[in-house]
């Protein structure tokens, strides 16, 4: 039994808590990084993150890339979206085909 | 390519040659391998193309909508009729094996299963846009779900698929010339050991012969 976790800034993530995934508000930005450690810690199977966040901690949502556990899914906040999470796959694609076949059109 | 640093010598040609067919063996297998996970990335990237396509417009409506609420309502209104929601989701994750990747089945199960059931408050104090959101969030939330599988296993496929490429090309490129070319080496050298010993029978065979006949010369009467 696992449980589901979104992160990101309080505006963007209200609504998560009212269906019932547990929310994990984080306004200020150099707090993201620990909050994120402690989230994966807590065995939490799915994350979704606001892009904003996604951005700050990619480095560390690589490396949970590799493994089964937690799967980090970026998705659009309420301001300052950057497409992260259609750049995240489209790196996939280049790592495994080579070169953008997918997403370039 | 360089050859390796053997000794020529019959046994560590068998050996040689053993390591060789067990090479071109696990090339092939890789190959079809790497083939057939190519085929499944695709098919799956094609299909997270899609329903992030989806998601993503979906989110972004649905925090419209809250942003619309939150400037109807008070924030303490809003805060209170969200922040303790009725609804709780738990997984299941299973995992399929997908060409020997692991990847993550997710299961929801949610504690209350009626449709109507998710407000978490009255409807006297909120506005309709607030209830818009969150039916429109626990819609979604299915195919949030399968978003978060499917974007897994496309970059465990990713990786796997790396993994499997560079072992075809370190098999093909480098592992399977170098043995290739150490077994002509040897097979080379044993034949030039065989025609150089066989010259020098030949070479001593002639000496006895003229020593023999030298022999016969001087000693006409022997038997």
């Amino acid at each position: 039994m696992i449980k589901i976790a979104v992160m990101g800034d309080t505006e963007s993530i209200k609504g998560f808590a009212s269906v019932g995934l547990d929310i994990f508000p984080c306004d200020r930005e150099d707090e993201a990084s620990a909050l994120f450690k402690k989230i994966e810690n807590a065995g939490y199977g799915v994350i979704y993150i606001t892009e904003r966040l996604a951005e700050l901690l990619k480095k560390e949502i690589e490396k949970t890339d590799k493994q089964l556990s937690p799967s980090v899914v970026p998705i659009p906040g309420v301001s300052r979206n950057n497409g992260i999470g259609t750049d995240m796959l489209k790196a996939a694609v280049e790592k495994a085909v080579g070169s953008d076949i997918i997403f370039n059109k | 390519m360089a050859v390796m640093n053997v000794n020529p010598t019959r046994m560590e040609l068998t050996r040689l040659k053993k390591q060789l067919n067990t090479a071109l063996k696990g090339h092939k297998l890789l190959k079809d391998k790497r083939d057939e996970l190519m085929r499944q990335f695709l098919d799956t990237i094609r299909e997270t193309k899609e329903l992030r396509e989806r998601v993503e417009s979906a989110i972004r409506g649905i925090n419209a909508a809250f942003v619309t609420a939150s400037s109807v309502m008070s924030k303490e209104a809003l805060d209170t009729a969200l922040l303790y929601p009725k609804q709780e989701v738990y997984l299941e994750q299973s995992t399929r094996n997908i060409m020997s990747v692991d990847i993550p089945v997710y299961k929801a199960e949610t504690r209350t299963s009626e449709k109507s059931d998710i407000f978490s408050y009255g409807f006297a104090s909120t506005s309709f846009e607030l209830d818009d959101a969150v039916e429109g969030l626990s819609e979604l939330l299915p195919d949030m779900l399968l978003l978060a599988e499917k974007e897994k296993a496309v970059k465990l496929m990713a990786d796997e698929i790396e993994k499997t490429r560079r072992r075809v090309n370190a098999l093909e490129h480098v592992l399977i010339p170098r043995y290739t070319e150490t077994i002509h080496f040897i097979a080379m050298k044993l034949e030039e050991n065989d025609r150089s010993s066989r010259a020098r029978l030949m070479k001593v065979k002639d000496m006895m012969v003229t020593k023999q006949i030298e022999y016969k010369h001087t000693h006409p009467d022997a038997v």
